[in-house]
């Protein structure tokens, strides 16, 4: 198993190396567009062949899955924080604090996680620049997903409320928020670093189903999910299976997550 | 102490569906181009027209006076008018309802019975390679999101319930996989096996009862997942459910439609959560 989780991790720092030196490996830019190989097979030139208006797929493949990987982490860790925030607090406060909390992220958790995201992305202008589309996209997902891991956040800021230690601190002079900052959000880390590891796979996946849907990074600007969108026109995987390797290439990464983070799980 | 819990559950979902109708509305009505109507472009309609389209929208401006109006007509049946089909909200849901109904309704048994056999299955055996090919399997799927599976099963030309069971599957595999490998684990069944007790007398007395009530709030979170993932499926299978019409009725900013939608998505899966976590405590109390 031990073996298992370095070679996930030697398998998430090689795509994470790779995609960060897109501009090093790739053959043109994501938006370049080869007018006189429009749809091309791959080649030499093109290791997985060109798009409908002739951008060089290998090279979106990159620059998507540096856009997918880097931000995926920015939104869990405002999720994080969020969470930390809400429910933290509200679990060490108790009483009415927590009952608002709880109330919140039953609100939150009562919608399915995306038809929410769905419905508030839909809502926002749809007609914006790649850049703020991608700063929309992520910003939607952490500040949306925050509810689950309030719950767990407040149960263990419950847990902490009444612990020797707090009671001492209390005794001792210090109130409320300092007590909260200096004692119960430090014993809180190995949660939250939990919650923060398992959100960026959930948050990946989100953005691939947005931008499937037409909703996620506009283009040209290249995602996982408007790569993934190209499967929409695929008639049969044997016309053309490169097209495929956005997928491969998102499972091997989920796939990756998911065996680093078995240990996080169990803590969360 | 049951009723008490029915009543509580009750007033919850009630508070939480009313209170995400408002956000819903909210949203909407601050969207950018909410009042923009297409029809307001046509060059054929003249000045009179264009002003009565625009005062069709004045009522839902103010968001407080929407809503207020907006509950006073569903108490008496009326859910108002979708701008954008132009058809009575209340014959939408009514059309579009038992689509969604079949597909996530099958496609939740489907991922249910495929994921039970597997668990049940690898739980009982010896071989580790059941453990393997469950793990592999269900670990795969997890990997997918649900907008690729509803692509593929357009592709392979699959119906839409089996993408809802294969998005599923895997959640109920990994849970219930855990909890019969936990109940499987206790001493006492060791100690049951050791006697000479057969496998189903086994499953049936004593493993079922350890994991059955926490399988069953398991049902009701996977009712809000098939849910969810309809969105994506009906969309891109072309299926005309209550997901696609969500879908939408959220591009074209349709204020009466999504309000609806929002508010019946919220009522069912409010209430499968309820209704398992009603049901998990009367196993517990008959158990007690």
């Amino acid at each position: 198993m031990k073996a298992a989780r370095m070679l996930a991790c030697v398998v998430l720092l090689a795509v994470c190396a790779v995609s960060l030196a897109a501009p090093w490996f790739a053959p043109a830019g994501y938006a370049k567009q080869f007018r006189e190989a429009p749809g091309s097979a791959p080649s030499r030139q093109h290791l997985l062949g060109t798009d409908e208006i002739g951008r060089d797929r290998f090279a979106r493949v990159l620059y998507g899955t540096r856009i997918s990987l880097l931000l995926a982490p920015a939104a869990a860790l405002i999720s994080t924080l969020l969470a930390a925030l809400v429910g933290g607090l509200a679990g060490y406060l108790g009483g009415v604090w927590l009952r608002l909390a709880t109330g919140l992220t039953d609100l939150f958790l009562s919608l399915p996680w995306l038809f929410l995201l769905i419905t508030v992305r839909a809502v926002l202008p749809l007609n914006v620049s790649p850049v703020l589309s991608i700063l929309i996209t992520f910003l939607i997902l952490g500040l949306l997903g925050w509810a689950a891991s309030a719950r767990v956040l407040a149960t263990s800021a419950q847990s902490l409320r009444s612990s020797d230690f707090i009671v001492q601190a209390r005794a001792s002079g210090l109130h409320g928020f300092r007590i909260f900052l200096v004692h119960v959000l430090p014993n809180l880390k190995p949660v939250l670093y939990a919650q923060f590891w398992i959100s960026i796979p959930v948050f990946i996946l989100s953005e691939a189903n947005l931008g499937i849907l037409g909703l996620g990074v506009a283009e040209p600007m290249p995602s996982w999910g408007s790569l993934l969108r190209e499967l929409e026109g695929l008639m049969s995987f044997r016309e053309e299976p490169w097209r495929l390797v956005p997928l491969l290439l998102l499972i091997i990464v989920m796939t990756s997550f998911q065996t680093v983070l078995s240990k996080e799980e169990v803590a969360a | 102490m049951l009723l008490w819990r029915v009543v509580r559950h009750l007033l919850a979902i009630a508070g939480i569906v009313l209170l995400g109708g408002l956000i819903s509305a909210t949203l909407v009505r601050l969207a950018p181009g909410f009042d923009a109507d297409e029809r307001q472009l046509d060059p054929s309609l003249n000045a009179e027209s264009i002003r009565a389209l625009r005062a069709s929208h004045q009522g839902e401006h103010n968001i407080f006076h929407y809503y207020a109006g907006y509950l006073s007509g569903a108490l008496h049946g009326e859910l108002g008018v979708s701008h954008v089909l132009g058809q009575p909200v209340r014959n939408l849901l009514r059309d579009r309802w038992p689509v969604t109904l079949r597909v996530a309704g099958v496609g939740l048994l489907l991922g249910w019975m495929i994921a039970t056999a597997l668990a049940f299955t690898v739980s009982l055996s010896r071989f580790s390679a059941y453990e393997v090919l469950g793990t592999t399997v269900s670990g795969a799927f997890l990997c997918i999101p649900a907008a690729v599976l509803a692509l593929l099963s357009v592709i392979f030309n699959a119906p839409g319930y089996l993408a809802i069971a294969l998005i599923v599957f895997p959640k109920i595999y990994r849970y219930s996989r855990n909890l019969l490998a936990r109940a499987y684990g206790m001493p006492h069944i060791t100690a049951a096996r050791a006697k000479g007790l057969g496998e189903t007398r086994i499953l049936l007395w004593h493993v079922l009862p350890m994991a059955g009530p926490q399988m069953i709030a398991l049902a009701g979170i996977t009712v809000s997942i098939a849910l969810g993932a309809s969105i994506p499926i009906e969309t891109l299978c072309g299926l005309p459910g209550i997901g696609q019409l969500a879908w939408q009725a959220a591009l074209a900013r349709d204020l009466p439609l999504l309000v609806n939608i929002t508010v019946l998505v919220t009522l069912v899966t409010l209430l499968a959560n309820s209704g398992a976590d009603v049901i998990v405590h009367m196993v517990r109390s008959r158990e007690a």
